[in-house]
């Protein structure tokens, strides 16, 4: 049987998902967190099922994280990196994605360098597909693990204050977090140079500050973005020195966030360049190793979540038949 | 020569439109040969003479051919997307009798011997009558000048780098300059690459929610601005092409007023969609300019209304699948426009913002005569390049059954009002939606 309150095939983005959805998310994540701790982690949920782990950017973290969570259920997982090499052999996109679909995976995991890239792809298969980040668009599973590290910690989402602060212009963590955040019910700000701000952001409902010292006042968490040096193709900002004077995390700029502001950052941290190691590695307040931790409860979740919605999907159109 | 039809023939009981006269009868046409020798009311006293074959296009709106001044053809270079063939194929479909191309073929039609290749191709293969632009600068590079002179002699009807701005104000100034000798028109495609960047859609909350690149309306605004100086320096005759922004009908209505030698077009697909079409990356709405704001779209739609914007052109972009089932950055930009043409374009005459004449003028005789070609008007001694439409079919627009080899239409599914019936191209007739015969 399909999950009731989560029935999708796919989980592409944050962006049209109710909170109860993304509830459901977060409820299922949970019992897989103390499970991670223990000692005996395998469970065989997805015993027989085939994960692949498209990835068609560099990736270690988010990789690894899915594919131990694959293995955790139990399933067969293989990890597929496809760099530039590939691309320039000519196969497009949609060849490679019928060419896997062909080998009858359950779930793809895929990550891309292009915006809209994975829900181009989920259009050509029938397995389930979790958009492991595509271009500036989306990384929902961060989003989703941010969101249960933030639960875990203070309880709720709803009426915090949370500053993400960075290069949103570029980031696929940045939009799927005010996806979430927004859905349940908390206030979002955003703290940028106004170059790395994209045009009518506030229209999306967060509201916007170029100062942090304005910004992070009395602010719950404090979610810092790297700044993607890769994805700058002209000059958003005048050098890394400067912009770390301005924006990056600090204890001085901290101090004026609540006393107990979380830290959190999607990884992986440019040390001196948006954090200090100082705030970075500050055991009271950064949450930053709970949230690696976390992403394999969540990833565990939804791969089962789908894998068995897909099931069910399959059975169903058997006796359409 | 003309071998499917008799040398005389009359169109009996028609909506005779012609927009420059302002005639608007039920009335009759009689061609002979390639021409028109008489139009209007009661032609006949009781029945056409025994020599004439009638066609009875009662319950029908006659209008001259359409003239579109914006139509890339891939051939030369890119067949597989559009040959002349195809292309005249989709056109005459759209009831469209004269087309111009754009020079961006591979190669580009930077000398006079490519232009005469394409003429001769077009002679030998397209249903319509196709003329052309010449390239503005030398590869369409924007840096040195091309041979306009000769061109002109070979028949450019204007000079254009296509799809790409003319961004470099000195080529610009002196573009404009050059062209002035032989009084033919420089067609820009307003917009900065600068200040586009590596935009590939409208800049704007869509862009932000899906996280594209975008390209501001200052692209084209800028540029605009900066030619309107030009433009009053050196005394040339502009033609800014697929104008989509509100600023932009602004700053083309002051040129006007100072009575500089400006004029502009834009396609249904500015005054029709805007960036909401792009959807969740629907890359058939992946246009060059970008679609707009809805603000945008309705200031095109009083630009029309006004007059400000002299013509409405189908920026018929072919692509092939391949160009376009990719993710949305990658994939190739323009859309099919021929065949939806009138139909789009007759919303606004459904909707009250123009006459049926007044649109008509914008499709046949207003971009005829800027291009200083005979067509486009509904009188004796014209050619017999006639169209005959009913405005009031409903059909959906379907991009698999266009005639045109490339299905990339952001109309797809959209329903529309007013269909092509017949188009006669010099007393030919070319397509007939009733039988549906290819004159092959």
């Amino acid at each position: 049987m399909r999950d009731p309150i989560f029935p999708h095939c796919h989980l592409l983005g944050i962006e049209g998902l109710s909170p109860l959805e993304i509830n459901r998310l977060l409820d299922l994540s949970d019992p897989y967190v103390a499970q991670n701790r223990g000692s005996d982690k395998a469970s065989k949920n997805l015993k027989g099922r085939t994960v692949v782990n498209l990835f068609f950017e560099n990736s270690t973290r988010t990789r690894t994280s899915f594919e131990l969570a694959a293995l955790r259920l139990g399933a067969n997982v293989i990890n597929m990196q496809i760099g530039s090499s590939s691309v320039s052999k000519g196969e497009t996109l949609i060849d490679t994605a019928v060419t896997l679909n062909a080998m009858h995976p359950d779930v793809l995991v895929v990550r891309h360098p292009q915006s809209g890239a994975v829900k181009l792809l989920s259009e050509k298969v029938n397995c389930a597909v979790v958009n492991g980040g595509d271009g500036s668009h989306e990384h929902p599973t961060q989003a989703l693990l941010d969101a249960l590290t933030i639960r875990r910690r203070r309880n709720k989402i709803e009426g915090l204050k949370v500053a993400i602060c960075g290069d949103v212009a570029h980031s696929r963590v940045a939009r799927s977090n005010f996806y979430l955040l927004l859905t349940l019910g908390a206030e979002v700000r955003v703290i940028a140079p106004r170059t790395l701000i994209p045009s009518e952001l506030d229209r999306l409902g967060v509201q916007t500050y170029t100062d942090m010292r304005e910004g992070l006042r009395d602010c719950d968490i404090v979610m810092m973005l790297r700044v993607q040096n890769e994805r700058m193709t002209g000059s958003f900002i005048p050098s890394v020195r400067e912009y770390f004077r301005f924006f990056g995390l600090d204890r001085e700029k901290l101090a004026l966030a609540k006393p107990d502001a979380l830290i959190m950052h999607p990884g992986p941290m440019n040390r001196g360049v948006e954090i200090d190691s100082d705030v970075a590695d500050d055991f009271e307040r950064s949450v930053i190793r709970e949230q690696v931790e976390l992403g394999v409860a969540v990833r565990m979740a939804i791969l089962e979540l789908l894998a068995n919605n897909l099931s069910a999907k399959r059975v169903d159109s058997d006796g359409e038949e | 020569m003309n071998g499917d039809q008799p040398v005389k023939t009359a169109y009996t009981g028609a909506r005779l439109l012609d927009p420059t006269s302002g005639l608007d009868a039920i009335g009759d046409i009689l061609t002979d040969g390639e021409k028109i020798v008489a139009v209007g009311p009661n032609l006949f006293d009781s029945s056409p003479p025994a020599d004439v074959t009638v066609v009875n296009v009662s319950g029908l709106c006659a209008a001259p051919g359409l003239v579109d001044m914006r139509v890339q053809i891939r051939e030369p270079g890119e067949e597989h997307k559009e040959s002349l063939r195809s292309a005249s194929q989709a056109a005459v479909a759209g009831g469209v009798t004269s087309m111009v191309c754009l020079p961006n073929t591979d190669p580009v039609l930077d000398d006079e011997a490519t232009l005469e290749f394409v003429a001769r191709r077009a002679r030998l293969h397209a249903l319509t009558k196709v003329y052309a632009y010449g390239a503005a600068t030398k590869g369409l590079e924007g840096k040195e000048l091309a041979e306009l002179g000769l061109l002109a002699e070979a028949g450019a009807l204007g000079f254009t780098d296509g799809t790409v701005g003319i961004a470099d104000a000195q080529v610009m100034r002196r573009l404009l300059s050059y062209a002035a000798t032989f009084n033919l028109m420089v067609v820009q495609h307003p917009e900065d690459p600068s200040l586009a960047g590596n935009g590939v859609m409208n800049g704007g909350e869509t862009a932000t929610r899906l996280g594209l690149s975008g390209i501001p309306r200052e692209a084209e605004i800028i540029m605009l601005e900066r030619d309107m100086r030009l433009v009053e320096m050196t005394g040339g005759r502009y033609h800014a092409a697929h104008i989509s922004t509100a600023e932009s009908v602004e700053i083309i209505a002051q040129a006007k007023q100072k009575g500089l030698q400006v004029t502009c077009d834009t396609a249904p697909f500015y005054s029709a969609l805007n960036e909401l079409s792009v959807g969740d990356y629907r890359s058939f709405a992946k246009l060059s300019p970008p679609l707009r704001s809805e603000e945008d779209r309705q200031a095109i739609v009083e630009g029309l209304k006004s007059g400000v914007i002299d013509v409405i052109a189908s920026d018929h972009s072919p692509q092939d699948q391949d160009s376009k089932r990719l993710p949305f950055a990658q994939a190739a930009y323009g859309g099919s426009g021929l065949e939806t043409l009138l139909a789009v374009s007759l919303d606004l005459v459904h909707n009250e913002d123009l006459s049926l004449l007044g649109l008509l003028a914008k499709l046949t005789s207003i971009p005829a005569k800027l291009l200083r070609l005979d067509a486009g008007q509904l009188r004796k001694d014209a050619p017999a390049d006639l169209l005959f439409f009913d405005p009031g079919i409903g059909w959906k627009v379907i991009g698999d059954n266009f005639k045109s080899k490339s299905k990339n239409t952001p109309f797809d599914g959209r329903p529309v009002q007013g269909k092509v019936i017949k188009t006669v191209i010099d007393g030919r007739t070319v397509f007939d939606a009733i039988t549906n015969a290819d004159p092959a």
